[in-house]
């Protein structure tokens, strides 16, 4: 809290970063995603996650409701939501929920309920690691940002 | 009673003798019309040979069977068997007879004993005839027996006496009767057994069963020619010299005489005569009865195949006389079963390839598995990768000391190396895999030389001179896949630019006529040119050769095999995946074309590849002229397109400008520098603390989706190398000099003020007006970022449908559409507007169920005249999904993720 961590913390934030690059967990569009961020749009990395974790939220819901569902038989609706996952994930560079989410979607065309079960599982087990991961580092980045804001008159 | 006993025998006869019942009695009635017995003269010649034969058979039956039969062991036993059947059959008569004869004596004793106690009643009746009621009383069973002995020996014979009854003249001539009586029936029995034993006699003495013997013949012969009448079969005997003394042959063809007396080999001529003649011969000798099967191929009755059996005959002293023979023509039976063995042996070996067939599928199910699984693997290996080689380039921006910066180069380079690893053996799984798609695009074979000469003469590090030398007949313009040609050509430059110390690189091309390999691959020639005419094609050899190490003679054969170097040594000295060569030449195959290699130690190589190109269609031909001219407007280089011969002069410190680095194991210095630096985590605005970074790292895969290829115009115009496109290896390069040159102090260029200066110059003309069809929030949102920064704003459409509506109300400069959405997804969006931009109406639109009312609002005349850009965005990469969009319509596309990269050069492309 006295600015002194501003170094530890970004080297904390790098590390961070790496590992889960290294994990696949993101991969380089999440970069993409920090290059747009800018003086006009200074939290906007931060609010497109957020958007990303409601939206998928839902959809997660969603999938799990049809999915639970004893007389279910629309995978197509599946399909169109994990295709909805799919594309935001992969716009977000979460790489590793975009790659069981495939998985998922491949198991949905060919109507596999055990199959979209476990895909089910496995999405909702990446998206809480993102999340959990997501929720450090902007944690990380908030203590950066106030440790960085502290100024002392010279 | 001989008659009877005659019955009985017959009777006995046909009980006991089963063998002689066998032969049916009647069979001697049809002989008449057997054809052995006919008698008939002949009205034809047909008729008439039978007829011969027939009687001549006979002739022979009757000469040659007597003797057969007495001098044979066959015709002995028969003789025997009829013999003892005879013996049998008289003693079971005797026998009969004998019992016959036990009963009548056994009655005569009775009859004898009855007389005698009728005559002591008698006479005890004549003393004391007041006994006579209890003697009647008493002999009902003797009158029962007298009389029936009457009824069946003298008839019902009264005895008639004059006398008065009970008179000593009436008892007297009552006795007298009797005793007559009693004397004729002695009388009579007496002749009977006379009569018996000599009929005995007669019996016992009937020596010669002559009749008998020759009743059962003929009856054997009856049948015989019954069964055989109409049988396929072919009998005879023939001596131990094999000639022939009986035949029967239901179907003859040759006159008795010309058999008989002859052998086989001198009757027959043609296939399977020797060896039916050997074959008995073999029996003769061996002595044993067997069977064989052969086809005979004669002039007399074609092609047949008989069943033989053949057996050998001895005479009575067990010495061989000759042997019988019996053939049974089975020729049909042998077609079938040929045909069964054929039918059964087809399908045995449908069986064992459709094995084989599951098998193959099988392991080649497992091999596309197991190289899946690489390329899967080689993907999750490489996106860590790129987090550690990113990371790294990352580092390398930051303030480093000197060490810590040559540590850091080693790293990154090392990753580069491994990158670039897992990149060939992802490009070697696609080739193998069939998932690399090859396309076709115009380019110009010229400009491709320069610019990998260009390319290999900018990261140049040795005194070499890289010359370009086309020959005219090469056609100015080319069908074929531009990017692949450019990986073969920079691949193969490099290596030669590795192996090669000092004098010189160059490529030459000339045209060549259709190789002699060419015919063999025409499918995958057709596969190249799509829809070309075979006339337009072209083969174009291409040398590249060098003056370097050259390959040693034993290591030319393993050149192309994947991970293999020409020695190990060279491996550690150049380095290498060992992956180009395989690639280069998976390519150029998968091309149609070939790949091969001429070697002399320290003298140089000379790698050549012949591949066939469409050239470029006839009014682009005609128009060539024109298009050169219009070229010359835009182009500062026109001399590119006809210049027939390039050099690149070792100059260090090279002035070329456009040219990229070469994919090795070269540092690669660029890669800290490329034109896009990104801040990692953006500080506070504004913060001195905010840190510039490089986007690392990621240049391969934009280069390898944008760089053409998918979107042929833009490989076009790379290919043309003027500044209206300008390429992101022209940036790379120049920033690759520049950072040889001034390592230590470069500065970043910001991308702020790149986009700045984009935006300005923008903004000073029209804002174009762009229409984001998507459906995702989170893309709309980071497009909408993207955007911005590239100083655009936009429109968003959420589905096709409000795409279209979006167009009809408005007009757009470019479309940017995602292909997979709800409602109406952006094929079809893209096709409904590509049919209102043909026809100017909707209707296509309405027919797909689009809402009429919105779009009755026509107010884009003027926008329907032009081709308005519609640009895909898809998740999916491959080729597939690029020909798919195109064939929808679209113009080109970038894949997703979109970055900003990519978007940068799609909107600078299609936005001027």
């Amino acid at each position: 809290m006295l600015g002194l961590g501003v170094d530890r913390l970004q080297a904390d934030i790098n590390r961070l970063l790496t590992s889960l690059f290294h994990q696949g967990v993101l991969d380089e569009q999440f970069l993409q995603l920090q290059q747009l961020q800018d003086e006009t749009s200074p939290t906007f990395v931060y609010d497109v996650i957020n958007i990303y974790f409601d939206e998928s939220e839902k959809l997660l819901r969603s999938l799990r409701l049809l999915l639970m569902d004893r007389e279910f038989s629309d995978y197509k609706k599946i399909g169109l939501h994990l295709n909805q996952l799919v594309g935001s994930s992969s716009s977000i560079g979460a790489r590793r929920v975009r790659t069981v989410c495939v998985a998922f979607r491949s198991a949905s065309e060919l109507n596999n309920r055990p199959g979209c079960l476990r895909g089910l599982e496995v999405v909702e087990h990446e998206y809480h690691y993102l999340k959990n991961m997501m929720h450090e580092l902007f944690q990380l980045e908030q203590q950066r940002l106030l440790a960085a804001g502290v100024r002392y008159p010279m | 009673m001989v008659c009877e006993m005659e019955t009985d025998q017959q009777m006995e006869e046909m009980d006991v003798e089963v063998l002689s019942s066998m032969w049916p009695e009647d069979v001697g009635g049809t002989e008449p019309d057997n054809q052995f017995n006919v008698e008939k003269p002949a009205g034809d010649s047909d008729t008439l040979k039978e007829v011969d034969i027939a009687e001549k058979r006979t002739m022979a039956d009757l000469k040659r069977l007597p003797d057969l039969l007495n001098t044979t062991d066959q015709g002995s036993t028969q003789l025997t068997n009829l013999v003892k059947q005879w013996e049998y059959m008289q003693d079971h008569a005797v026998r009969l007879l004998r019992e016959e004869l036990k009963i009548l004596t056994k009655q005569r004793e009775e009859a004898e004993a009855k007389e005698l106690k009728i005559i002591e009643e008698h006479n005890f009746e004549t003393e004391e005839p007041e006994n006579v009621r209890v003697l009647d009383e008493s002999s009902d069973l003797f009158r029962r027996f007298k009389e029936k002995k009457r009824d069946k020996l003298v008839g019902r014979k009264r005895i008639e006496i004059d006398e008065e009854f009970d008179t000593v003249a009436y008892w007297k001539q009552k006795a007298l009767t009797f005793e007559k009586m009693l004397e004729a029936s002695t009388e009579r029995e007496r002749r009977l057994i006379e009569k018996l034993n000599e009929s005995l006699k007669t019996m016992e003495s009937h020596s010669a069963p002559v009749e008998e013997l020759t009743q059962n013949l003929k009856r054997a012969e009856g049948f015989l020619h019954f069964i055989l009448q109409n049988a396929p079969i072919v009998m005879g005997h023939q001596d131990k010299d094999l000639r022939y003394l009986f035949i029967y042959n239901k179907f003859p063809t040759l006159r008795e005489h010309d058999i008989l007396g002859k052998t086989d080999v001198e009757i027959f001529h043609g296939g399977g005569v020797k060896e039916s003649e050997d074959f008995k011969r073999e029996v003769l000798e061996k002595g044993k009865a067997s069977k064989r099967e052969i086809t005979f191929e004669t002039d007399l009755f074609g092609s047949k195949t008989f069943l033989i059996y053949v057996e050998p005959v001895y005479n009575k002293a067990r010495e061989k006389i000759g042997i019988n023979y019996m053939g049974m023509e089975v020729t049909d039976q042998v077609r079938k079963r040929e045909k069964m063995a054929k039918l059964r042996e087809d399908n045995a070996v449908r069986k064992a390839m459709e094995s084989e067939l599951t098998k193959t599928i099988h392991i080649t199910e497992e091999t596309m598995r197991a190289k899946q699984m690489l390329a899967t693997m080689s993907h999750e290996i490489r996106s860590p990768l790129s987090g550690v080689v990113g990371m790294a380039e990352i580092l390398s921006t930051t303030k480093l000391d000197k060490e810590q910066r040559q540590l850091l180069n080693v790293m990154i380079s090392s990753g580069d190396l491994v990158l670039q690893l897992i990149n060939d053996i992802l490009d070697l799984s696609k080739v193998e895999s069939g998932v690399m798609k090859l396309e076709a695009t115009k380019f110009r074979p010229r400009e491709v030389v320069k610019h990998v000469l260009q390319t290999a003469a900018a990261s140049l590090k040795k005194e070499l001179t890289l010359e370009g030398n086309i020959a005219d007949e090469v056609p100015i313009l080319v069908v074929g896949d531009v990017l692949r040609i450019r990986q073969i050509l920079t691949n193969l430059i490099s290596n030669a630019i590795k192996f090669t110390h000092q004098g010189k690189v160059g490529i030459k091309l000339k045209v060549i006529p259709e190789p002699s390999f060419a015919s063999d691959n025409t499918h995958k020639a057709d596969a190249e040119e799509q829809n070309g005419l075979a006339e337009t094609s072209v083969w174009i050899c291409c040398d590249v050769y060098d003056t370097g190490i050259g390959i040693p003679e034993n290591a030319l054969p393993c050149l192309f095999k994947k991970y293999m170097q020409a020695s190990a040594d060279h491996a550690r000295k150049y380095g290498g995946t060992g992956l180009g060569l395989a690639i280069c030449k998976q390519l150029v195959e998968l091309m149609g074309g070939q790949l091969t290699v001429t070697s002399q130690v320290n003298l140089g190589s000379t790698f050549t590849f012949i591949l066939p190109y469409k050239v470029a269609a006839s009014n682009d031909h005609s128009d060539d002229q024109d298009e050169f001219s219009d070229m010359v407007d835009h182009q500062p280089e026109p001399d590119d397109s006809t210049e027939g011969y390039f050099q690149f002069k070792p100059l260090l410190g090279s002035i070329y400008s456009n040219g990229g680095p070469v994919m090795g194991n070269n540092f690669l210095p660029h890669k800290a520098m490329l034109p896009s630096p990104v801040k990692l985590i953006n500080g506070n605005t504004g913060q001195s603390e905010s840190v510039q970074v490089e986007n690392g790292g990621y240049m391969d895969d934009t280069r390898l989706e944008t760089g053409s290829g998918h979107c042929p115009e833009s490989a076009h115009q790379y290919e043309n190398g003027n500044g209206r496109c300008p390429s992101k290896e022209s940036e790379s390069c120049s920033s690759s000099q520049a950072s040889s040159e001034m390592e230590s102090e470069f500065t970043v260029s910001s991308p702020r003020e790149d986009v700045q200066t984009e935006t300005e110059v923008k903004e000073t003309s029209k804002q174009p007006k762009i229409l984001l069809v998507e459906d995702n929030k989170i893309n709309i949102m980071v497009a909408k970022s993207m955007m911005k920064q590239l100083g655009y704003t936009f429109d968003i459409a959420n589905n096709g449908v409000e795409a279209i509506t979006a167009i009809n109300s408005s007009s757009y400069d470019l479309v940017l559409m995602d292909v997979c959405m709800p409602v109406l997804d952006g094929l079809k969006a893209t096709r409904l507007i590509r049919s209102y931009e043909e026809s100017g109406n909707w209707d296509a639109a309405v027919e797909a169920g689009v809402d009429i009312k919105v779009l009755e609002n026509k107010q884009m005349s003027v926008r329907s005249t032009n081709r308005l850009p519609i640009i895909a965005m898809t998740a999916n990469t491959l080729s597939e999904s690029s020909e798919e969009c195109y064939a929808n319509g679209m113009d080109s596309f970038i894949s997703k993720p979109v970055t900003l990269q990519k978007l940068k050069q799609c909107l600078q492309q299609y936005l001027h």
